[in-house]
């Protein structure tokens, strides 16, 4: 998280195949709260996704142009951009059970 | 600056303000809205809320250089370009040169999943780069109170709103903030509670179906504002607020005087008229005459070269100009010429503030030196008593304000009291100039009498009024033992003194011939004395020496008796 490309190229799944999972963070500079939506997101991934994942974050204080187009209005905001439809999940991620709810890893309920 | 406690006169004449360019608003908020502060406007839904700040915007941008960003929480772009546009306003065209931001933030519940802490700084980084994209002074965030319903947490929402407005203040940009007036309180979400600058409140009631939008300005910190409910119109042109307090009686006096267009009513009137400036009221019961007087008023008015504005109530522009051509009054002209604007509407389209507020709209525009108000009684019955006369007041006040002459026709109802003028409106007036139908003799004529005339030593007789194929006359009315002729009696009244005249006349002409005939009859005497004398004189002239002689002596004599007499 200390560099964002860094982070980004090394949450990249290594294989070249498409990834079922498209994940983007949206975070605005280093928070406590970003640092751990991160972890958290990376550690849910690891469980949960098998590799079949790609985590973009995009820093807004870098990007803010960024914000409208996934209309970000909270901080970390993680969008699930595929599969469709396009999620939102909202916090810095440390209740995995409504992560995976909002992910549809886990039927509701 | 929240803190910083009451502020001291110094601080309110230091307190810095943004013209909102809304007629109007910036009278009653003595300036504009608090620039660098944010300012809650609240009211419920269709009420205004979206287009006063948008107009705050637009004339930030076109009036003062002011770059604005439009925040829209529930309209995308499109919706509010294509809804500005009947203002005749482009908001495209604004946006490209880079004037005008205008961000749709769209949040749907459904698709947002809670999960773990999270604060708002996505909408404060999208804000930022908004406002830094343009260098915005402005900012207007409608209608942030969605968010409470895109996010779950409303705490996190509240304490993220409560910073957003510092941070907007930090930011030093002038805000307004838009927010649905809840159940008992200004909004539903309780955001006066973060925005206490200034809190404007727009309502919309409706009284007995006639429904009236209305602006009060519940606290505005560190300034003084007008405390009254203010009605405001939305039109075609956007929104105007009437500061339509009673400006007081302040007004100046000019003795110049203006022809009421009626030459023997001028005459009755000092001979001059009325004062300019003067309210005029005119009151009768139906069909005595009231438009009549009003339109000679305006003709004479439009022939001087001066604007008037006629507001008619009962008939259409196209009527009055037809039914006064009829009486010889030429109105047509002065609406060719642009001087005349005749502009019709039923009393009943709107409530009586509205129809103070296009008053006061179309004077302001037009800015005529005379307007007529025909019949004023129309708006009585749009409101109550206090209602009513406090509108004309402040109506009376306003048109005394631009030395405008006002004549207000005022219909009496048939069976009251003719002196009764519907709210005691008279003592608001001038001049007041009182039609009447007479009727006797098995007809109805029409007389007017001068009740009032405040500085003009006027008239108090009644005269007869005649409208003709060339207008108004007025006429002596004869004054016989059983009252006031008028008519046809007045005319068999003439008949006979014309007949007396006459009789009068002849004998005269008898006498003068009498005195000929006898003339002529001592003329014929004298000259046959005269031919006696002359016979006499011929024959005495024939006896001449004896005769001259004795008359020789006779004076010698008679001068001796007279030398001794003395």
């Amino acid at each position: 998280m200390k560099n964002t490309k860094a982070a980004r190229a090394t949450m990249k799944s290594p294989q070249a195949m498409p990834k079922p999972y498209v994940l983007r963070l949206y975070v605005a500079g280093q928070t406590p709260k970003s640092i751990l939506a991160l972890a958290n997101l990376k550690k849910i991934c690891e469980e949960h996704m098998h590799n079949d994942y790609s985590i973009e974050v995009i820093d807004l204080l870098e990007r803010p142009q960024l914000a409208s187009g996934d209309q970000i209005l909270a901080i970390p905001t993680l969008v699930r951009t595929l599969p469709h439809p396009i999620k939102k999940i909202i916090g810095d991620l440390s209740n995995t059970e409504r992560v995976l709810i909002g992910l549809d890893l886990r039927p509701q309920g | 600056m929240r803190t910083k406690g009451k502020p001291t006169k110094r601080r309110i004449a230091g307190l810095a303000k943004s013209p909102s360019g809304i007629a109007g608003l910036d009278e009653i908020t003595f300036g504009g809205l608090p620039t660098g502060r944010p300012t809650l406007i609240c009211g419920s839904a269709g009420c205004g809320k979206t287009l006063l700040a948008m107009e705050f915007l637009i004339h930030g941008v076109l009036a003062q250089n002011e770059p604005g960003v439009f925040v829209a929480f529930e309209e995308s772009a499109d919706d509010l370009t294509k809804n500005v546009a009947s203002l005749g306003y482009d908001l495209n065209d604004l946006c490209a040169r880079k004037k005008l931001v205008i961000d749709h933030i769209h949040a749907e519940r459904s698709e947002i999943e809670e999960a773990g802490e999270y604060d708002l700084e996505g909408l404060f980084v999208r804000l930022g780069y908004a406002i830094d994209s343009i260098g915005a002074k402005r900012v207007v965030l409608d209608t942030i109170e969605a968010i409470f319903a895109a996010l779950p947490n409303a705490f996190v929402v509240r304490a993220e709103l409560r910073r957003l407005f510092r941070w907007l203040k930090d930011k030093g940009v002038t805000a307004v903030v838009t927010a649905e007036r809840g159940d008992g309180t200004l909004t539903r979400q309780g955001l006066e509670e973060y925005v206490s600058d200034c809190v404007i409140l727009l309502d919309h009631r409706t009284k007995e179906q006639i429904s009236t939008r209305r602006m009060r300005i519940i606290k505005y910190r560190g300034s003084a504002h007008g405390n009254n409910e203010y009605p405001f119109l939305i039109d075609d042109q956007g929104i105007s607020v009437l500061p339509i307090t009673s400006l007081g009686l302040q007004h100046k006096a000019t003795p110049e005087r203006v022809s009421s267009g009626i030459a023997s009513l001028d005459l009755m009137l000092g001979g001059k008229g009325y004062y300019r400036g003067a309210s005029i009221l005119v009151s009768g019961t139906g069909g005595t005459g009231k438009s009549s007087l009003a339109a000679h008023f305006v003709q004479a008015a439009c022939r001087r070269g001066e604007r008037c504005l006629y507001f008619a109530s009962e008939e259409s522009p196209a009527q009055i100009m037809r039914n006064m051509s009829a009486i010889g009054v030429d109105l047509a002209a002065g609406v060719k010429k642009g001087l005349l604007r005749l502009n019709a509407i039923r009393p009943y389209s709107y409530g009586l503030e509205m129809h103070l507020l296009t008053v006061h709209k179309l004077i302001s525009e037009f800015r005529p030196s005379v307007v007529i108000i025909d019949p004023i009684t129309n708006y009585i019955s749009l409101g109550d008593h206090l209602e009513v006369k406090s509108m004309l007041t402040r109506l009376i006040d306003f048109l005394k304000e631009q030395s405008i002459t006002a004549l207000f026709t005022s219909l009496t109802q048939g069976g009251s009291a003719l002196e009764q003028s519907e709210v005691s409106i008279s003592s608001l007036m001038d001049t007041w100039v009182m039609m009447r139908a007479i009727e006797n003799n098995g007809e109805r004529n029409r007389g007017l009498q001068i009740l009032k005339a405040r500085g003009i030593g006027h008239s108090n007789r009644t005269r007869e009024f005649l409208i003709t194929d060339e207008g108004i006359e007025l006429v002596d009315v004869y004054v016989g033992p059983d009252g006031v002729i008028t008519g046809s009696a007045r005319l068999a009244q003439r008949a006979i003194g014309e007949a007396a005249a006459v009789v009068h006349r002849q004998e005269m002409q008898l006498q003068l011939r009498d005195l000929e005939r006898k003339r002529e009859v001592m003329e014929a005497q004298m000259m046959s004395l005269r031919a006696k004398v002359a016979a006499q004189e011929k024959n005495s002239n024939t006896q001449r020496p004896r005769a001259s002689r004795r008359e020789e002596f006779k004076p010698k004599q008679s001068a001796k008796l007279y030398n001794e007499k003395h």
